[in-house]
């Protein structure tokens, strides 16, 4: 498959998105709003929850289901008070130790005059700073769409994994093609050059695990993903290194 | 001191083909603000400053040599290079064309004085691919931190970068998790990192190291932002404000400690580092 093809799939909006994760996989999920600094960012999710009997914290992305909603979350695009109100809960994830999962299915931060001034990059690089010193496990998992420092804001993690058909790019196809060819129609060609498949991040070492796609969306998908974080989750908290295996993970590239 | 020109804002000058302004290389070169034809020597012996008050980009190199010591600055790292993981095409040219200026990599990282205080120090390269963060500028700058936290010292950084560079892709991206990191080591030990921002400064390198300092200033008119200008206003549709993505913006919106003239930088730069000397 064409590496245009996956982001086409990664972008379609027949897949589950962050709320159906949660949904499926956590259990007793209660959704805590705000950044407690200007708002609430509907394209970001974030809350407790159960996995297996364990308390976590859980934050996604969400692109949204119709188009009212879509439009709502800005079709998960966040606004710098997501990144704020994820920052807060994984302050109090390490407060009260819990581990941190986060799905991410974004196209990148959202660009607009107000992002800006309220410091969209500043949110980001915050949140850059505090995963690195996080002392809780952290799991982050692409279930979509990688768009740049809007998805690595939430994908500073011991473990990141990739959905098969997921990409993660430093640059959309389209923003490459226009700067490398001045021609946004030249993006299948680009999307080529970026190496952004789970399979090309499997290889650059940026992702450890690709998730088969086989069952996307039934039962029998979010139980397998259920058991592989729960396993993992398991083997991150027993490690006494992680703080410096997560240093050592990202000082490698 | 009060301006004898008004500052044009920087998205109205990069409308009028600003960001097509080369750095200095003839003998002269026209101020983008007041249209003044403005001899290069005399330019640099007012640290690529125009009278009306623009601040033109400096090079790396005399940026270091008009802001530290004479004679203490000691480069470190300058082995460390890009590589092309991503075997991208037309990468290899672009290096080659950047590295001409005489530069290997985008950041130039050492230890310095700098009113006699001793810091670690790095400053970005705009003509190398306007200082873009590449794989060998997030390991020059992530060595640079790791050093000044074991040698218990300040680090001063000059950021000037149009981002990520697309031609690393994901390892590009992994910088700004990389620095980040240093970063939060250096600052767990108690240990002060200021940073300059100086035009100009977007992207991943906004999203990342440019902001996480303990004191952030700023050069006047200096463009400061995470998404592109055009970018913003091909998605709103909407004309930009006036200033926005300046400095002076940025300062308005509480992102920035100060904004500096570059004459008084060093003799700044200086007495903050000394404000934060333990005794």
């Amino acid at each position: 498959m064409e590496a245009y093809d996956r982001v086409r799939i990664a972008r379609s909006n027949m897949r589950p998105t962050g709320i159906d994760y949660i949904m499926n996989i956590f259990s007793s999920f209660m959704e805590l709003h705000g950044d407690r600094r200007y708002g609430d960012d509907g394209a970001i999710i974030g809350g407790l929850a159960y996995l297996d009997k364990n308390p976590v914290t859980v934050i996604a992305i969400e692109k949204g289901k119709d188009i009212k909603e879509r439009t709502e979350r800005r079709f998960g695009s966040p606004h710098p008070e997501g990144y704020r109100k994820a920052l807060r809960l994984m302050q109090q994830a390490e407060k009260f130790f819990r581990p941190v999962v986060t799905f991410i299915d974004t196209s990148g931060a959202y660009c607009g005059v107000d992002a800006e001034e309220r410091g969209q990059g500043q949110a980001i690089a915050e949140n850059l700073v505090t995963m690195m010193e996080l002392s809780v496990p952290v799991i982050a998992i692409l279930i979509g769409e990688g768009g740049s420092g809007g998805a690595l804001a939430l994908a500073v993690a011991d473990r990141v994994w990739m959905l098969e058909n997921a990409v993660y790019s430093v640059i959309s196809p389209e923003g490459c093609a226009s700067i490398l060819f001045k021609d946004i129609s030249k993006a299948r060609e680009a999307a080529g050059y970026l190496k952004l498949s789970a399979q090309d991040a499997l290889q650059l070492h940026i992702v450890e695990r690709i998730i088969s796609e086989d069952d996307l969306g039934t039962s029998a998908f979010f139980d397998r993903l259920k058991r592989m974080i729960s396993q993992e989750l398991r083997i991150l908290n027993d490690c006494e290194t992680r703080n410096e295996d997560r240093y050592a993970r990202f000082r490698a590239f | 001191m009060a301006l004898s020109f008004q500052l044009k804002a920087q998205n109205e000058l990069e409308r009028m083909g600003r960001s097509n302004i080369p750095l200095p290389s003839g003998p002269e070169t026209s101020c983008p603000n007041c249209h003044r034809t403005l001899k290069i020597r005399t330019l640099e012996e007012n640290a690529h400053t125009c009278t009306c008050g623009h601040h033109f980009r400096m090079p790396a190199r005399r940026r270091i040599a008009f802001l530290t010591d004479s004679d203490s600055f000691f480069e470190l790292f300058a082995e460390v290079e890009a590589n092309d993981p991503l075997a991208f095409p037309t990468y290899p040219d672009k290096l080659r064309k950047a590295r001409s200026t005489g530069e290997r990599e985008s950041v130039i990282t050492g230890y310095a004085k700098i009113h006699g205080q001793e810091c670690c120090l790095f400053v970005m390269e705009p003509g190398f691919m306007m200082g873009s963060l590449g794989s060998g500028t997030g390991e020059k700058i992530t060595r640079l931190f790791e050093l000044a936290t074991e040698k218990r010292l300040p680090v001063v950084g000059v950021t000037v970068s149009g981002g990520a560079r697309m031609q690393e892709g994901l390892v590009s991206l992994m910088q700004m998790a990389k620095i980040s990191g240093a970063v939060a080591r250096h600052g767990k030990a108690g240990l002060l990192y200021l940073v300059l921002l100086s035009d100009p400064t977007t992207g991943g390198v906004t999203a990342s190291f440019a902001m996480e300092g303990d004191i952030i200033l700023a050069e006047p008119g200096a463009t400061v932002g995470f998404a592109g200008a055009r970018v913003i206003e091909q998605t709103t549709k909407e004309p930009l404000p006036v200033g926005f993505q300046t400095a002076e913006s940025m300062l308005e919106h509480g992102f920035v400690d100060a904004i500096v003239e570059r004459k008084r930088m060093k003799k700044t730069i200086g007495a903050l580092l000394k404000l934060h000397k333990r005794i």
